[in-house]
């Protein structure tokens, strides 16, 4: 018995992402009764392993295996499945990122478990199993009864506060027999240097009343003044004035950053199905009839190249920079 | 080469939905049904692979899960330029349900590529797709942003969590497709929807399959606050506001 949780890794480093899993992963192991063991897949240190600890993990699995080395969603999907029966786990936990819906419902197959996908809160009940997860893109909420005896939940990021308990960690380094991939890697092209738009605290985000893609310039100086990614709505990303990789929006990315600033953003329901879960949404529009003043917290009617360059001093200005 | 694209019929993305009988279901009333945004630039793409003779596509199939109710939302997808149709006639009750109804259709007719939306606009689930391609036994690529086929092999891109991967996989298996997998989707035009009408919709009975989920209650969201604005002369104000209130600054 306990709770399984996959911590992905990024070059054998955990992010705030697997803290935030393993501490959502405590409290359920607190309301059932049981523990938290957690899974990784590559090569890592011993000192990176027992950082979970931190956060509540009492066994911590490292496997590590060459035909592992790509993610090959059978493969993976395979391996979790093992690691679950021979630990008896009956609640499983993975982030709803790319690779966590990659694996997660292959593994529901696999264990004939039900799952719980993009659910933001802990369980409603115990007994019945009910998990919260946005449906409709976000325009509403649905409880949602997990029948099977093992239940997987795919969290979605952001929607869980880290929380310190700290455990004595037992860490336990494994090697499986697993298949050669199917999915043969030719090419990696990774975003470097840049803070992801799904790991970002902070976004700023552009839309058409921007004007041209030449008026980025503020918007991308605000940005890093605070330390935030930058991002756009789908007509802006439609055009080619900023890259696909920045759409949020229903089509595009789903984040939840803590504060969500629009600029030159309408606010139509397929943008805000994208950002709804932000903790504070900042609109700035010059049409004061926006739907996005409904959503958001703190507004400003006003005209995105006048206004930028002002919120621009203003914060350099609180930095002292 | 015979593609698979896998459709489900979901409320227009602007509906303002409402739930009845206790909030318990979708109150349908007034609900213009289209296909799933990311279904719709699957067999966009896949009509686009077709177009190609390089590539050696030869028909494409959609398959739905759904009740009567939904066949002008199979019809569209024919109109749109679909060969034929399959239909498994049931509810939809869960993903593990519509996942298990066309496995058993892939596994009777036979497909090089399935291709799936990465998620339905109505449960938000990413999860038939993958559920799809473990019930026939093979692979699954997720989050597809491109795909292509080059001297008859599958050449994909994914996105991952901070970049993209080009990658092959052999043939047969299910892509679960996003955004960038096609510009825009594409539109019936007249002469499709006259053709759709006598384009075939091939009716399978569902099999026995229990469902793994219950969706028990519906809420909407909590209003958020009302809005402060600022004076916008004054835009150091805001920045003053985000850093007192939200701390975040």
């Amino acid at each position: 018995m306990s709770v399984l949780v996959y911590t992905e890794n990024w070059d054998g480093k955990f992010k705030k992402l697997s803290f935030e899993l393993v501490s959502y992963a405590s409290k359920i192991a607190e309301m059932t009764g049981t523990s938290v063991t957690t899974v990784t897949i590559g090569d890592m240190a011993d000192d990176e392993l027992k950082t979970l600890g931190r956060y509540g993990a009492e066994k911590v699995i490292c496997i590590k295996n060459d035909n592992l080395s790509v993610l090959d969603n059978r493969n993976y999907a395979t391996v979790l499945a093992q690691v679950a029966q021979s630990e008896g786990s009956k609640v499983i936990i993975v982030a709803n990122n790319n690779r966590g819906k990659a694996i997660a419902p292959m593994l529901s197959v696999k264990l004939k478990a039900a799952i719980g996908a993009g659910v933001s809160q802990l369980p409603l009940s115990i007994n019945p199993f009910t998990v919260y997860k946005r449906t409709f893109s976000g325009s509403s909420f649905a409880h949602v009864v997990l029948k099977t005896d093992v239940k997987i939940i795919t969290l979605a990021q952001n929607s869980f506060d880290i929380i310190e308990s700290n455990r004595d960690v037992k860490i336990e380094k494994i090697d499986v027999q697993i298949d050669v991939p199917k999915t043969q890697v030719k090419d990696v092209q990774k975003q470097t240097g840049k803070l992801l738009l799904t790991d970002a605290e902070i976004v700023v985000s552009g839309g058409r009343g921007m004007k041209s893609p030449d008026n980025w310039g503020p918007l991308v100086e605000l940005a890093d003044l605070l330390g935030a990614a930058t991002a756009c709505s789908r007509p802006v990303s439609d055009e080619g004035w900023r890259p696909h990789e920045e759409h949020t929006g229903q089509t595009g990315k789903i984040i939840a950053p803590n504060l969500y600033i629009t600029v030159g953003i309408s606010g139509a329901t397929q943008h805000i199905a994208g950002v709804s879960g932000s903790k504070y949404i900042v609109a700035i529009n010059n049409d004061k009839s926006a739907p996005i003043f409904e959503v958001a917290q703190y507004g400003l009617v006003g005209d995105a190249q006048k206004v930028l360059p002002k919120l621009v001093e203003a914060v350099k200005e609180i930095k002292g920079k | 080469m015979k593609i698979l694209v896998c459709i489900s019929h979901v409320p227009d993305t602007t509906t303002k939905v409402k739930f009845v009988d206790g909030d318990t279901k979708l109150d349908t009333t007034g609900i213009q049904w289209v296909i799933n945004p990311w279904d719709e630039l699957s067999l966009t793409r896949a009509l686009e692979l077709k177009d190609d003779p390089s590539t050696g596509v030869k028909s494409v199939t959609v398959a739905h899960v759904g009740g009567a109710g939904s066949e002008p939302t199979i019809r569209k997808a024919l109109a749109i330029g679909a060969d034929d149709a399959i239909r498994v006639n049931a509810e939809p009750a869960d993903a593990y349900f519509v996942a298990a109804q066309l496995a058993e259709v892939a596994k009777k007719e036979q497909f090089d590529i399935i291709m799936c939306g990465i998620e339905s606009s109505d449960y938000n689930g990413s999860t038939v797709g993958g559920m799809l391609a473990e019930f026939l036994n093979i692979p699954s690529v997720s989050a597809v942003s491109s795909l292509k086929i080059e001297n008859g092999q599958a050449v994909i891109v994914r996105e991952i969590d901070g970049g993209k991967e080009t990658l092959t996989v052999p043939v047969p298996f299910v892509a679960i497709v996003q955004k960038g997998i096609a510009k825009e989707p594409r539109i019936a035009a007249m002469r499709g929807i006259m053709m759709a009408r006598t384009k075939p919709i091939k009716l399978y009975e569902p099999i026995a399959i229990e469902p793994l989920t219950e969706y028990v209650k519906f809420e909407l969201p909590k209003p958020r606050a009302a809005c402060k604005f600022v004076d916008p002369e004054n835009p150091k104000q805001l920045i003053e506001l985000l850093q007192n209130e939200t701390k975040l600054i």
